[in-house]
């Protein structure tokens, strides 16, 4: 009686193996799809936000109401990195910055910083001077443009 | 002679087959790892850069967190802090989140929490929120799937071990609450009493508790219970809307060696309880206000801050004043899952020491109902008739069968505990399909969308109470673990271990889509209401009142503003009350003090976070920022100086910058 139960088993430990051994046998090392970096990167960073050119911004007089509300959301969101001097404190100071930079670079550096960050030599020059990437503080295109008409006072 | 002959050429055979095997190219040793087939890898890759298809929520057990694991990865993002503090985020340590962990106990820093379910719309999965109970000072809390941190939290009256919770019904109408150990309840004098008069003067209780939009949770009614102990529950859906059906053991009414004492008799029970007609009811004022203290907390969004309610009694309904509100069925034997198909028409009680797996049918509660087709009544609660409601049994499908969930094609799958396994069996015809062992001791398993009405299916994932050997040793302490199960095919096939934090009771699953895109990046710093917000650094400043001093301080790469503060004294209590001025996603800012006795802060972009700082010493005190931001981090630094009390040292805040033209 007890072969009956050695057999079955035997047979069984032989399947097993067969199985076991088959699998292994088929285990290539044929390496995950993607793994040779054909999968899509990560869109992290870039942004799909419109830039602006020159086209967009039209400067004429200066707009009292609007420098008003650009000096409230830089006391807010820029005051913290650029004086109103021309001394870097994290960033560059924002005196007279509107002799030396174009109006539509501005804008862009205020909405479209990571975009400029990875595209612009200018930005690119003064992230490594500052060494401190410039946060985008999530203005909206309104705000910013009284950011700008702000920064035409200064 | 014959036999003695054979049984050594299966020994040789036997050891030649197992040298073979040891020694064959790309084989290797019989272990569990031979279970895993050729292909797992790739099906559980998740390339560098790409994002898991699942949000995993799997419970933390005894460490009172949840943890959010992306499938099929298995990697661990989060662990959210939501009944214990946290001091890596200052969760619990803050002034603003200390509310929440407020109870009629006092303020309350650990729990275990056992059972996440997710907020649903017409039964399925709605992205709103995760709830999770407290077992051990019975809670509820509601975590925000926007903001993937604790919302609101309940505490239950006349509760005394929230197990059996919070599943949600299928519009989130409510989720429920109920006691594993019943106590006596009332006044003073009425829960001061002989343990041993268990049975005339304790009792269980369920609750309804009922989330608002805003996320503010209020108890709708409780009904007290014979004194058994509810387990685990799940909601009628489809066509048992309107019901609820509870899992209790411990009908003996045991208050010692319930090991023993509570496993006598052959059956326990389902509760099924009418929710609808229960909300009829209290619509109808046919409630009764009884004393039980509990606070409900919320954070606010807009304050940054988490207010507490506090009330005073419950509004509880009389099972023997409205018959037809609750039944029993009988159910073998200490049922711990009672889980219900996604038709809403099967319901599955998982007996522990039972050696099959009763199938109760709704329509046939509904005809016993119907037809009064009772056996006799548990303290005044009908008990249908066993045969009268049941649809079916699984034979002999496991041992220790404790909770299972469905895929969307009528099959089940039920974890044993005892026979460490998962079994898939099909609802209608009752047939095991496939068995699968888990490595070791399954508790909990988990399909996306398994409680749902269309589960996902795609995996069932086993939470395994043992390791042993499965991982790297790490001392007596060992972790716990996860197995990923592919249940595309007819057959299981084990794809993946990981470990995971805490103990895993049980974890919900959805769909990565389902979530994602909603995620809150950054709170707006214009609509940030704290009272000690400093919107820009031009409203940072210092202020004393008597021995308090608070100091409105802001962050933004790398700095912080005041970042020099004199004239603290010993004596004074400071509040640093830290707003982070960036509008930016993945920017907190971290905050720390010598010698805090709490934590640190970690401010998220547009939040306003209090640390309270109490000065032991004299002298010059550092504090910093504790989570790199930018290269400039290490000098986001900041001192205070501590003089005696009474010192004539004027109170400033200030920050020296470099000499400005303007």
């Amino acid at each position: 009686m007890r072969t009956k139960t050695i057999v079955p088993l035997a047979t069984l430990v032989a399947l097993f193996a067969f199985t076991a051994c088959g699998g292994g046998g088929d285990d290539k090392p044929s390496g995950p799809p993607g793994a040779s970096g054909s999968a899509p990167a990560a869109d992290a960073g870039k942004s799909k936000a419109k830039m602006f050119t020159a086209a967009d911004i039209t400067l004429g007089d200066i707009d009292l109401g609007m420098v008003d509300k650009g000096q409230n959301i830089y006391d807010v969101k820029c005051q913290a990195c650029h004086s109103l001097g021309k001394n870097r404190v994290v960033g560059p100071g924002f005196k007279g910055i509107m002799e030396n930079r174009r109006p539509e670079w501005v804008m862009n550096m205020i909405l479209n910083i990571d975009v400029m960050l990875e595209t612009d030599e200018e930005a690119q020059r003064l992230l490594e001077e500052c060494l401190v990437r410039m946060p985008n503080q999530g203005l909206s295109k309104d705000e910013g443009r009284n950011v700008l008409e702000f920064l035409r006072t200064l | 002679m014959n036999t003695p002959l054979k049984l050594t050429g299966g020994v040789i055979g036997f050891a030649t087959l197992v040298f073979l095997l040891l020694n064959s190219p790309g084989c290797k040793p019989t272990t569990t790892k031979t279970a895993v087939t050729g292909d797992a890898a790739s099906r559980v890759y998740v390339a560098p850069g790409t994002h898991d298809e699942f949000y995993n929520f799997v419970s933390g057990g005894f460490n009172g967190q949840l943890s959010v694991v992306g499938l099929p990865s298995g990697r661990t993002f989060r662990n959210i802090p939501v009944f214990s503090v946290d001091p890596e985020s200052g969760y619990g340590y803050s002034e603003e989140t200390k509310p929440m962990l407020m109870t009629t106990h006092g303020f309350i820093p650990w729990d275990d929490s056992h059972h996440p379910d997710l907020s649903q719309t017409n039964g399925m999965p709605d992205g709103r929120w995760v709830f999770i109970n407290g077992n051990n000072t019975p809670r509820i809390a509601m975590i925000d799937l926007t903001t993937f941190r604790t919302h609101s939290m309940i505490e239950i009256p006349n509760s005394a071990g929230n197990h059996s919770s919070p599943f949600s019904t299928p519009n989130t109408e409510y989720v429920v609450a109920s006691t594993r150990f019943s106590i006596p309840v009332g006044t003073e004098a009425e829960r001061d009493v002989p343990i041993n008069t268990y049975k005339e003067n304790f009792k269980g209780s369920v609750s309804f508790v009922r989330p608002e939009a805003d996320g503010k949770m209020s108890i709708a009614f409780q009904i007290l219970t014979p004194p058994v102990n509810f387990d685990l529950a799940r909601t009628g859906k489809g066509a048992s809307d309107g019901w609820f059906f509870f899992s209790c053991y411990n009908t003996e009414k045991a208050y010692s060696l319930l090991e023993v004492n509570a496993s006598q008799r052959d059956k326990d029970f389902i509760m099924a309880v009418n929710w609808k007609m229960a909300e009829q009811l209290v619509k109808e004022g046919r409630g009764k206000r009884v004393p039980g203290k509990h606070y409900s907390n919320w954070h606010n969004h807009k304050t940054h801050t988490v207010e507490s309610t506090i009330y005073d009694d419950v509004l509880q309904l009389d099972y023997m004043e409205h018959p037809g509100l609750v039944y029993f069925m009988p159910c073998p034997k200490s049922p711990h899952g009672c889980d219900v198909d996604p038709t809403g028409e099967f319901i599955v009680g998982s007996g522990k020491l039972a050696a099959l797996l009763p199938v109760f049918s709704f329509s046939k509660i509904q005809q016993a109902i119907a037809n009064q087709d009772f056996e006799g009544d548990f303290a005044g609660i009908p008990v249908l008739k066993y045969e009268s409601v049941l649809y079916g049994e699984v034979k002999k499908p496991g041992l220790g069968p404790l909770h299972t969930e469905f895929d969307a094609h009528g099959n089940a799958y039920t974890s044993f505990f005892v026979s460490s396994e998962i079994v898939k069996w099909n609802i209608k015809d009752l047939e095991v399909l496939d068995r699968v062992p888990t490595y070791y001791s399954i508790g909990h398993l988990c399909v996306p969308g398994g409680p749902n009405v269309k589960p996902y299916g795609k995996y069932v994932i086993a939470y395994n109470k043992i390791t042993k050997d499965r991982y790297l040793p790490t001392g007596p302490e060992l972790c716990h673990s996860a197995q990923l199960y592919s249940i595309d095919g007819d057959k299981m096939e084990l794809l993946l271990d990981f470990p995971t934090v805490g103990e895993p009771h049980y974890a919900v699953a959805c769909p990565a889509e389902l979530l994602k895109d909603k995620s809150v990046k950054f709170y707006r710093i214009e609509e940030n209401e704290h009272p000690w917000v400093a919107k820009g650094e031009k409203e940072s400043g210092i202020e004393r009142r008597g021995r308090n001093v608070h100091i409105k301080m802001t962050t933004i790469r790398s700095h912080f503003t005041p970042d020099n503060i004199e004239g603290i004294q010993l004596g004074d209590t400071v509040y640093f009350h830290v707003t982070n001025l960036e509008q930016d996603w993945d920017v907190p800012h971290g905050f720390a003090i010598k010698g805090a006795a709490n934590a640190e802060l970690l401010i998220m972009p547009g939040e306003t976070a209090t640390l309270k700082w109490i000065p032991t010493k004299v002298g010059v005190v550092p504090f910093y920022c504790t989570d790199f931001c930018s290269a400039l981090h290490q000098e986001m630094q900041g001192y205070l100086r501590v003089s005696p009390r009474g010192s004539n040292v004027p109170l400033k805040a200030y920050t020296v910058s470099v000499d400005d033209e303007l």
